[in-house]
This record gives structure tokens, C-alpha cells and sequence, in this order.
């Protein structure tokens, strides 16, 4: 930890005496480390949420295969979007040596996806099984879950205290780790205007970035997130090795 | 009509020739002389000033074939098809070609066709073509990727290219050279008209137009190559790893550049076999020489001021020469500075006089309006940008007003050709500088016009994403050979060394993206034959090309409504970039279309504004000037300032400006590069001035501060203008050896790693990659998905590639498009090579006259280049303020 450790005093949401004053902190690694319903997280620069107290990995909407996907329709888009997003996940468990990682859904882009996979890519999928638990929440895009790839297949999965599902649900759910939206933070300034992808919390529950290279992102003030938090979010933003803690107030609509 | 020139007499019909007589007109000799080319089928490129019956000298060939043609049964072909860089001239020559035909009583339908002409004249166009069709080379690209294309045009014998120097030297000029070769083969009959302003150097036009078939088909695929085309190599997955080694079978490109025999085809499967015809030379016919213009410079009270782009010191001045005048053209260079300069006229304007503003933001409906108020003599005065450069002719126009620096000799031509449009008078302008430097400009442009001495862009080789564009298009109208295809290609002029392995690559990435990882075989989007020719895949992907056809490639605009009480879009009043608006918060206000708008707010494409009664509105700052000082100015400016002799025809003020400069630091010569560092406050600061233009200035800038800090000198900022560039640091620089510290190999490693990571390249790429198809503008039946707008930025793309395939053609494509265009390396490099070893060095106690224009400038800057980690950072330290308080 390092210099950068402030607790936000947030006034209560309206009727509610409030539970959580949120926190966060620059974790040495560069990610920003927070809490949700009382479990400690740290948000990573790849995208990656870290629960250190079970070991845990999670990552969201990896949309493998988006590239051949388009292809399929003729738009040739670079075929290398899922062994670099794989390269990104392997270099997160090569850091954080994790006992288990979880798939937030959406890891491919449609059923069809698995069939699609590169032999070497297939590989580095099946390593990421050997030696911990991998967990494959399952999502509106593949919601059949893998066909020969190892792993678990969960609708939801209770951890630490906090329920991991691929969609958020509507209203307040506390505990809830989530992924499915993309969220995207834009910040505008006399110099310009910058959008990144983004963690979304409210102390209450979170939702994870996208982490797949191909994936694009939905900002934030959008209605899609409307009703889910009881005050104002931070967005957890990502930039190339570090995640900058963003106020509501500085987040702009597209 | 037996005259000087040698013209054979009976070059016009009499019909013609009664037609002249009824107007009290004889033909000009330019215009016989195109008459004559045409009838010894040649190929004919014809320069002349505005106002010299230009067009109809183009049409007139076309007009005497046309009404000699018997009779026929069958419904006929199109005949002469003219394109033109602007829709709104391809509609104003429909126009003009109308009264000849009609008082001629000639048989000849002449009709336009632009991307506003309505769906079923299109549709009948093509089943019943005109004799002569009028339109835009976006046009074209789409009538040669139509199915019909070959029966379209397999009668065609004329085109004719008008406006040709505004085009030639462009990815739109890139896309009609090449279709120009599709036509040439779709119609080897057809003969080739350009029609151009002055240009300083025709042999670059009579290039690019030319057919270069036949040049030097000795690096035509050899036998071998053909085999193994004939076997597919596309077809194999993989392909053969010694071919992307690159052992060439070929002559290196550019070895056979211009050599001038024709050798005949080695090979008797050569493509167009039967209908072989050699290179052809273009036939180079000239106008008589224009009036010469009037260039004044207006000197406000005879002062020019230090600094600044607007005039607005002269703006009074400016009022009362309109006022004078029937009807003044204002150019100025940017949209800004029209909104300011329409703005302060408005001020003025006590006689209410109609002054109007035209610009590329402002909704094209408004454009139009004042075009046609324009046409009718209702206006005074248009304050305008590049979008009136070209266009219809107004012929009441008596002054050209050129507010701020002219940039350049051949765009200011371009623009004084604006008034008057009668050969015999002179056209009229009005240089007004808005600072010193400005004033040097000024008059070297106005001495370059006097001695007719211009600057033209220098040829270009074709771009690969363009070609793949073109390549498309081929498939998607008919099944193609690729050895045939690559030598049409090549009889282009832009495209006449390209290379086997780039034509190959180019198709590979048509097919299937171009990627060294070949998974998408399976998804080809052209495929081939069992007689080995390449056709488009299914339907769906012909009309998805068909909908993204164009070379042109605008940034992200925005629409600017009016806001209803309910915070909705209501009526359009123009569009803007996007990076306009990254200045405004909700609550200002700023100047658009000649109101003071409130900005109420974004939603997703639209910018929601409300009038403001604001008098003093929050300005955007946007940018300096658009285009870059000309390398040909630019050296003139130099020459103008070495000469002291030659400093009489400056004003007073400017004169001791240079004066003073001499006395407390160095006047250099026309080849060297002055170098001044001296201490100011607390820092130390380095001024430079190449006059190699912003874009090049800011390059260098971005290289200089990463030397600097490896030499521990701690630059802190650095700010650049056209003329100028100065860096401060914390440390002084006098000890600094400037020529290792301007060697030319910053060009290497330096610049690679900054540009790699500049926005500037991710902009490039993006363009390239919408032109090349790689992504689509539009998508047929795509609708947005309810409200949800997901952003899925080229940039993730770019990066991706950039990691796994660094040498793909689109980086290629986009390295070469930010190096000449956005951070206009190839300047750069030629200034490092002009002043190594002559940078004279002043080190001063105090800044210099000629630094105080550039150091005003600093504050006023914002660089968009690493500024985005910065943003964050600020964002959240803002986060951090709120907690403590």
C-alpha cells in the first residue's frame, strides 16, 4: 500500500442507514484495492478481479473467437484475438499462482466458438485447468458451457461470502460479482477525452470489465446500469499497468 | 477559321461553327486543338487558367463525335463519361453542357449522377445510359463494381477528368487512376481528357493519368510465377515459406521505372494479348495564359502584429473593402477562424450588408442556400474555407479576400481563380497577415504568383488499402484473372511499380484478411474458379462492398440540434468532429454557424445546443491552421529573410522586427537553421525555425524531448507553430552539440517507438482499415441495438495486430499514411538532411524578436499525444480533493 489510501466519506443512501463506507487503495501491484459487502478485492490492470483471502482469479467476457466470428461474416478481423487474451490470463495466474479461476460467462462469443478454437489456443485453455479449479459461469453467449474442455460448469457459484453469476441482476444485490455489461469510463478534460474500461462498484457488489481483447465497452452512465447501486459508484479505471480510482462526478456520457 | 496555329480548318462542324458565330464567340485555339487530338485518337491532358472555356474545350470533341453518329437501331452505349472531384460541379456542368445541346438541336443526352441523384433515375441510368454521363470518382468505383459494369461501358470512348490537380495526388486520385485502368480494359478504345488549373509541373499529371500498359512488361510475373498462381497460392494454406522470405523473382520496382521502350510481351499468354497497346503518352495542350492577377497585402494602419491568427486587428479594414466591392470570397484556413471572422464582420456590419458563412461543418442544406443565394447575386460577401477552393462558377465575384497565412502559391492561385472568371481581366485579391511571420508568407506568395511559380503536391505511389478496395470491386463486378488484373494495375499511373508480392498480398488480403495465422481459409470472401479466375463469394458480401465504396475517410462527426424542452434532438444546424467537443462542458458556450450556442449536452451522435445571449462565448480553441506552409513557400520565406536587400518591401514595423533580430542574434542563410537557446524565469529555453509546418514541427518536437531527457536535460514542455518550435527545459541547452542532437538517425528507433504508440497511427490505421473493408462504415440491415451502444474501437484491433503480426499490409498502409500525412515524416527527413551541418547556433542572454511570436503561443497548446494517463490521473486526484475536504 502506498500513499494513496483514502476512505471516501459518502453521504447514505436515501432511507438506508449506510452499511459501507467504501474504500479503496493503489495495491502494490498497481490494481486498486476495495471491498465488496466486506470481502477484499483487488481490481487488476489486465481487468482481473483478485480475491486474495480464497486465491481466486475472476475474470469476465473473455468473447473468445470474436474475431472468426466476424469472419464468418466476412469481416476479416485479426485472428489473434484469443491467444491474446489467453496470453493475458496466463500472465495473471503466472503472477498470482491462483487456486481457482473463474470464467465469468461470455468466455466464448457464441455456441459455436469452441469449434472455431486454434489447436494451440485450445492448449492454453486446458492448461489453465491443470493445478487449480477452473470455473466456467456461463453466460448468454455460451450458455451451453464447454463441450470438451475441462473445467466446472456453474449458472452461479457462491465464494467468500459473494455470489458470482454472468448477469447482474436488477436492483441492489449485495454480495454480487458480475460481468455481462462491458462498463467503460470516460473522463473528459480541457485536453481531451479519454474511455477506458472500467470496474464498477458501489461497496455493495461489482461489476468486472470485459477481458477479452476483441470486447468493446458500454459506458458507464449508461441506463443499463440504472438502479443497481445504492449511491454513487467509483469506476475502477484500467490504464496500461495501473487502475485509477474515477468519482461519479467525473464520469461523462459518451 | 484558317489561323496561326495549323489547324486544319474544318475541325468544327458547321453547326458549331454557326453555334460560336450566334454568340459572338470563335473557338479558342486550345479548345480546336482538342478537337484536333481527339481526331488522332490521342490522349490529352489541357492546362488552362479559370474563366478560358476549359470545359467546353474537354466536351467538345465528345459533342462533334456524338452529333455525327448515324442513326442506330439498337439502343446505344455511353459515349464520354466526365468526373469530377466535386458533386455540385458534376451537377453545374450538366447545366452548361444543356445550352449547347439544346440550341444546337444536337441528339446527345447529357445527365449527372452523384450520390444525390434519386434511386430510380440511377436505376434507369444504367438500364438506358445517357450518351454522356457527369459524375464523381465515388461514383464510378460504384459503376465498376456492378455486375454490369462491362456492358455499361464496353462502348465508352471518351473520359474526361476535370479539376485533375486537386485529385491526382490523393487516395481519392489513387482510386480513379485505378479505375481509369479498369475502364481502359473494359473499353480499349476509350481515349483519356484531364483538364487542370496552372500547374508548375504537368509531366506529374500526364503520369498519373497515362496508361502505363506495356511499359516494361519485363517485370510481368514470369512463367514461373504464373505456374504457381496457376496452382493457387492463395489456395494453399500456409503458403510456401521461401516465397515470404522474399526471394523475389523480380527486378526490384522502380528499375523499370520510365524506361521508354515498349518491349514487346515475352510471353504469348500475355494478358490483353489481343487488344495490345503500348504505353501512351499524354499530349500536353495549353491555354492561353490568364490575365495576370492583382495580389495586395493590406497592412492595418501599417502595422502587423506579433502574434495571432485571426486579423481580427484588421477587421475593420477587411468590412470596408467588402463594402467596396460587388461580391468578396473570404478564405480563411480553418472553421474556426471563419465562425470569428464571420462573427467580427457581423459586428461591423452596419449597412447590414448580406455576408454569409460556408464551411465543411455546417449542414449541407445551409451550404447549399448559400451556394444558390451566391448564384443568384444575392450576397456581398462569403466568409468561407476549403470548401469553395473549387466549385460552380460565380462569375460576379471581383475580390478574393485571404485572411491569415495563404499556406501556399498553387492553393492561393486556386482561390483568386475564384473571381472573375473572364480571362481577359485580372482577377483581383487581398493577402491579410495576422502576425509578422505571416507577413513574410504573404509576400513570398505574392512574389511566387507574380512569377507564376507554384507548388505542387509531388507524386504519390498507390496506396495498398485503396488498391485493396479496387480489387474488391473487380471481383464483385466480374470473375478476374489475377495475372491480367495485376497488369491493369499497373498501367495505372500511381500503381506502375507495384510490386508482385504487394499485388499478391493485397489479394490475399481480400480474401481472407492477409493473415500469416490462416485460419479463415473457410471463410474466403472471394474464391476461386475450376479456370482459376477469383470471383466475390455470395451476394451479401458484393452489397456489403457496395455500401462502403469510397476513398474518402472524415473523422467521427457529431450532428449539432437544437434542443427541445423536453432535452431532445430537434432541428440539425450542422455537424462537428468529435474532438471538438472534448472542449466543452455542459453550460458553455461557443461560436457555431454564426450564432453563440449553449452546450445543453451529448446522447449518442448528437450534440444538443440551445442560442445562448451570451456576447463573449467561450471560444474552442481549434487548432491553428489547417494545412502546413508549402516546402516551396516555406523556402521562399527563408530566401525573402536571408536577403536583406530584399527587405525594403516589407512595412516599416516588420522590417525592424528583422532589423532588431540581426543585431541581437543572427539572421541565417537561405540553408541553414537558426538555433537560439537562452534562460527565461526559471527555465532555459531552445527555439528553432525550420518553416516546415506544424505537423513536421511537432514530430520533431516529440523526438528532440526524448533525446533531450536521455541527456539529463529535463525538457518540460515544448510548443510548436508553422514557423517555429521551441522546447524549455530545466537545464540550459547551450552545451547541447546540436548536430548529434538533429542527426537524421532520430528517424529511426525514436521515432518507431513514439509513433507506434501515438494516437496519430491508431487514427491512421483506422482510416486504412475502413477504406481496405477490413471494417465497415455500414453494415446492410444492421439496425443499433436497442439503445445499447457498445463501443468496439479499431484500436483494440490495432493493438492485437500490432502484437501478433506487426508487418501486416494495413500497418504497413497506416505507417505510410502517418508518416506523409499526420506527422509528415517525409518532410521532416528531408530538413534534417538540408540543414546537418548548417545549424547556426545563437546562445542569447534574453529571447530574441523572432521567439516572442512562438512564445506567445505557449498556454495556448494542448497535446493530445500522452495525455490520456494524465486525464486519469487528474480525474482521480479530483476524487482525493473530495475526500480530504
Amino acid at each position: 500500500m502506498n500513499e494513496l489510501s483514502v476512505r471516501i466519506p459518502v453521504p447514505p443512501p436515501r432511507g438506508e442507514v449506510a452499511a459501507h463506507r467504501y474504500a479503496f487503495a493503489a495495491a502494490a501491484c498497481g490494481g486498486l484495492a476495495t471491498a465488496v459487502r466486506g470481502v477484499d478485492v483487488v481490481m487488476r490492470a489486465s481487468g482481473a478481479l483478485w480475491i486474495a483471502g480464497e486465491r481466486a482469479l475472476v475474470v469476465a467476457d473473455l468473447h473468445l473467437e470474436k474475431g472468426s466470428s466476424y469472419a464468418a461474416r466476412g469481416q476479416m478481423l485479426p485472428p489473434y484475438d484469443t491467444r491474446e487474451t489467453l496470453r493475458r490470463l496466463a500472465a495473471e495466474v503466472a503472477a498470482l499462482a491462483p487456486k481457482v479461476v473463474v470464467l465469468l460467462g461470455d468466455t466464448f462469443h457464441d455456441r459455436r466458438a469452441e469449434g472455431r478454437l486454434a489447436a494451440d489456443d485450445a492448449e492454453r485453455l486446458r492448461a489453465l485447468a491443470v493445478g487449480r479449479t477452473l470455473v466456467w459461469v456461463v453466460g448468454n453467449h455460451d450458455a451451453d458451457g464447454p463441450q470438451a474442455l475441462p473445467g466446472e460448469t456453474a449458472d452461479d457459484l457462491a465464494l467468500a461470502g459473494l455470489i458470482l453469476r454472468h448477469e447482474p441482476r436488477a436492483g441492489v444485490q449485495p454480495g454480487e460479482l458480475a460481468g455481462h455489461l462491458h462498463p467503460a469510463a470516460k473522463v473528459r478534460a480541457p485536453r481531451g477525452t479519454i474511455r477506458r474500461r472500467c470496474f464498477v462498484t458501489d461497496g455493495e457488489r461489482a461489476i468486472l470489465p470485459a477481458f477479452g481483447a476483441y470486447a468493446g465497452g458500454l459506458n458507464v452512465r449508461d441506463p443499463a446500469f440504472a438502479g443497481m447501486f445504492v449511491r454513487p459508484p467509483l469506476a475502477g479505471a484500467l490504464g496500461p499497468t495501473n487502475v485509477r480510482a474515477i468519482g461519479w462526478r467525473r464520469l461523462a456520457e459518451d | 477559321m484558317a489561323d496561326a496555329s495549323g489547324l486544319p480548318s474544318d475541325l468544327l462542324p458547321p453547326a458549331f461553327q454557326a453555334w460560336f458565330a450566334r454568340r459572338g464567340w470563335s473557338a479558342r485555339a486550345h479548345q480546336l486543338e482538342m478537337v484536333e487530338k481527339a481526331r488522332q485518337g490521342r490522349d490529352a491532358l489541357l492546362i488552362a487558367p479559370t474563366g478560358g472555356g476549359k470545359t467546353l474545350a474537354g466536351f467538345l470533341p465528345s459533342l462533334i463525335e456524338l452529333s455525327q453518329r448515324p442513326p442506330a437501331n439498337t439502343p446505344r452505349g455511353l459515349h464520354t463519361i466526365y468526373i469530377s472531384p466535386l458533386k455540385a460541379l458534376a451537377v453545374d456542368v450538366e447545366r452548361n453542357l444543356g445550352a449547347p445541346i439544346l440550341e444546337m438541336g444536337l441528339p446527345i443526352v447529357a445527365e449527372s449522377r452523384t450520390g444525390d441523384t434519386g434511386l430510380s433515375r440511377r436505376q434507369r441510368q444504367r438500364v438506358k445510359p445517357p450518351d454522356i454521363l457527369l459524375t464523381t470518382p465515388e461514383q464510378l468505383a460504384l459503376l465498376c463494381a456492378w455486375e454490369g459494369a462491362r456492358g455499361f461501358f464496353e462502348d465508352l470512348s471518351c473520359v474526361i477528368l476535370d479539376e485533375i490537380h486537386t485529385l491526382h495526388a490523393s487516395k481519392r486520385g489513387d482510386l480513379l487512376a485505378l479505375d481509369l485502368a479498369r475502364l481502359q480494359a473494359l473499353a480499349p478504345r476509350m481515349r483519356r481528357v484531364g483538364l487542370s488549373a496552372t500547374v508548375d509541373d504537368p509531366e506529374i499529371i500526364k503520369t498519373w493519368m497515362a496508361s502505363h500498359r506495356g511499359a516494361d512488361s519485363i517485370s510481368s510475373p514470369p512463367r514461373s510465377e504464373r505456374e504457381r498462381v496457376g496452382r493457387g497460392r492463395l489456395g494453399d494454406v500456409g503458403g510456401d515459406p521461401a516465397r515470404r522470405g522474399g526471394a523475389s523473382p523480380h527486378p526490384p520496382a522502380g528499375e523499370a521505372v520510365g524506361a521508354a521502350l515498349s518491349l514487346p510481351s515475352p510471353s504469348p499468354a500475355s494478358p490483353g494479348g489481343e487488344e495490345a497497346h503500348g504505353p501512351r503518352s499524354i499530349d500536353l495542350v495549353r491555354g492561353p495564359p490568364g490575365a495576370e492577377p492583382i495580389v495586395d497585402v493590406l497592412l492595418s494602419e501599417g502595422r502587423v502584429p506579433w502574434s495571432g491568427h485571426t486579423a481580427q486587428h484588421a477587421m475593420a479594414e477587411v468590412y470596408e473593402v467588402i463594402r467596396r466591392s460587388r461580391i468578396a470570397l473570404v478564405f480563411v484556413n480553418t472553421r474556426f477562424q471563419a465562425e470569428f471572422a464571420f462573427q467580427e464582420l457581423w459586428r461591423l456590419n452596419e449597412d447590414a450588408l448580406p455576408i454569409a458563412l460556408h464551411h465543411g461543418s455546417l449542414a449541407a442544406e445551409q451550404r447549399r442556400k448559400v451556394e444558390a443565394a451566391m448564384a443568384r447575386g444575392e450576397l456581398r460577401a462569403v466568409v468561407c474555407t476549403s470548401t469553395l477552393d473549387l466549385g460552380i462558377d460565380w462569375g460576379d465575384v471581383d475580390l478574393v479576400i485571404q485572411l491569415a497565412s495563404p499556406k501556399g502559391a498553387s492553393r492561393m492561385v486556386q482561390r483568386i481563380g475564384r473571381a472573375n472568371h473572364r480571362l481577359d481581366e485580372p482577377s483581383r485579391a487581398l493577402f491579410v497577415p495576422a502576425n509578422r511571420f505571416e507577413m513574410l508568407e504573404c509576400q513570398a506568395a505574392r512574389e511566387a504568383i507574380a512569377e507564376n511559380r507554384l507548388d505542387g503536391d509531388p507524386p504519390r505511389a498507390g496506396a495498398l488499402d485503396v488498391l485493396a478496395q479496387h480489387v474488391m470491386g473487380c471481383a464483385v463486378s466480374e470473375p478476374f484473372d489475377m495475372i491480367e488484373l495485376y497488369e491493369e494495375v499497373r498501367s495505372a499511373g500511381p500503381y506502375r511499380d507495384l510490386s508482385w508480392e504487394d499485388f499478391e498480398q493485397v489479394v490475399d488480403f481480400v480474401s481472407t484478411g492477409g493473415y500469416a495465422l490462416k485460419t479463415y481459409d473457410r471463410f474466403r470472401r472471394i474464391v476461386r474458379l475450376p479456370d482459376g479466375r477469383w470471383k466475390v463469394r455470395d451476394l451479401n458480401v458484393a452489397q456489403r462492398h457496395r455500401l462502403n465504396v469510397g476513398a474518402i475517410v472524415s473523422p467521427a462527426m457529431l450532428s449539432v440540434r437544437i434542443a427541445s424542452r423536453r432535452g431532445q434532438g430537434g432541428r440539425k444546424v450542422g455537424e462537428v468532429e468529435e474532438g471538438m467537443l472534448e472542449m466543452l462542458d455542459p453550460g458553455d458556450t461557443f461560436v457555431f454557424a454564426g450564432q453563440v450556442w449553449e452546450l445543453v449536452g451529448v446522447t449518442n451522435l448528437d450534440v444538443l445546443v440551445r442560442p445562448a445571449n451570451h456576447r463573449d462565448p467561450k471560444m474552442p480553441s481549434w487548432g491553428g491552421s489547417k494545412f502546413a506552409l508549402s516546402t516551396y513557400l516555406a523556402r521562399r520565406v527563408r530566401q525573402l529573410m536571408f536577403d536583406e536587400a530584399h527587405w525594403t518591401v516589407l512595412p516599416d514595423d516588420v522590417r525592424e522586427w528583422l532589423e532588431v533580430q540581426k543585431e541581437r542574434s543572427l539572421i541565417v542563410g537561405e540553408d541553414e537553421m537558426l538555433l537560439e537557446t537562452f534562460p527565461r524565469g526559471k527555465r532555459n529555453f531552445m527555439v528553432v525555425y525550420p518553416f516546415e509546418g506544424r505537423l513536421a514541427h511537432t514530430t520533431l518536437a516529440m523526438l528532440l524531448t526524448k533525446r533531450l531527457e536521455r541527456r539529463g536535460i529535463g525538457p518540460l514542455g515544448f510548443v510548436c507553430n508553422d514557423y517555429a518550435m521551441a522546447i524549455w527545459a530545466l537545464n540550459p541547452m547551450d552545451r547541447v552539440d546540436f548536430d548529434e542532437l538533429f542527426a537524421e538517425d532520430m528517424l529511426g528507433d525514436d521515432l518507431e517507438d513514439w509513433l507506434h504508440e501515438s494516437f496519430m497511427m491508431k487514427r491512421a490505421f483506422k482510416g486504412c482499415a475502413i477504406i481496405a473493408g477490413l471494417i465497415e462504415k455500414r453494415f446492410p440491415g444492421e439496425q443499433q441495438k436497442t439503445g445499447r451502444q457498445i463501443t468496439f474501437s479499431t484500436d483494440l484491433i490495432y493493438d492485437v495486430l500490432r502484437r501478433h503480426e506487426p508487418d501486416h499490409l494495413l500497418l504497413r498502409c497506416a505507417r505510410a499514411d502517418a508518416a506523409t500525412g499526420l506527422i509528415d515524416v517525409t518532410r521532416l527527413s528531408d530538413m534534417l538532411a538540408r540543414i546537418k551541418g548548417r545549424i547556426r547556433h545563437a546562445p542569447l542572454d534574453h529571447l530574441s524578436p523572432f521567439s516572442v511570436p512562438i512564445l506567445l503561443e505557449i498556454g495556448k497548446e494542448r497535446s493530445p499525444g500522452q495525455a490520456g494517463e494524465m486525464i486519469l490521473a487528474e480525474a482521480e486526484a479530483d476524487l482525493i480533493a473530495e475526500a480530504v475536504q
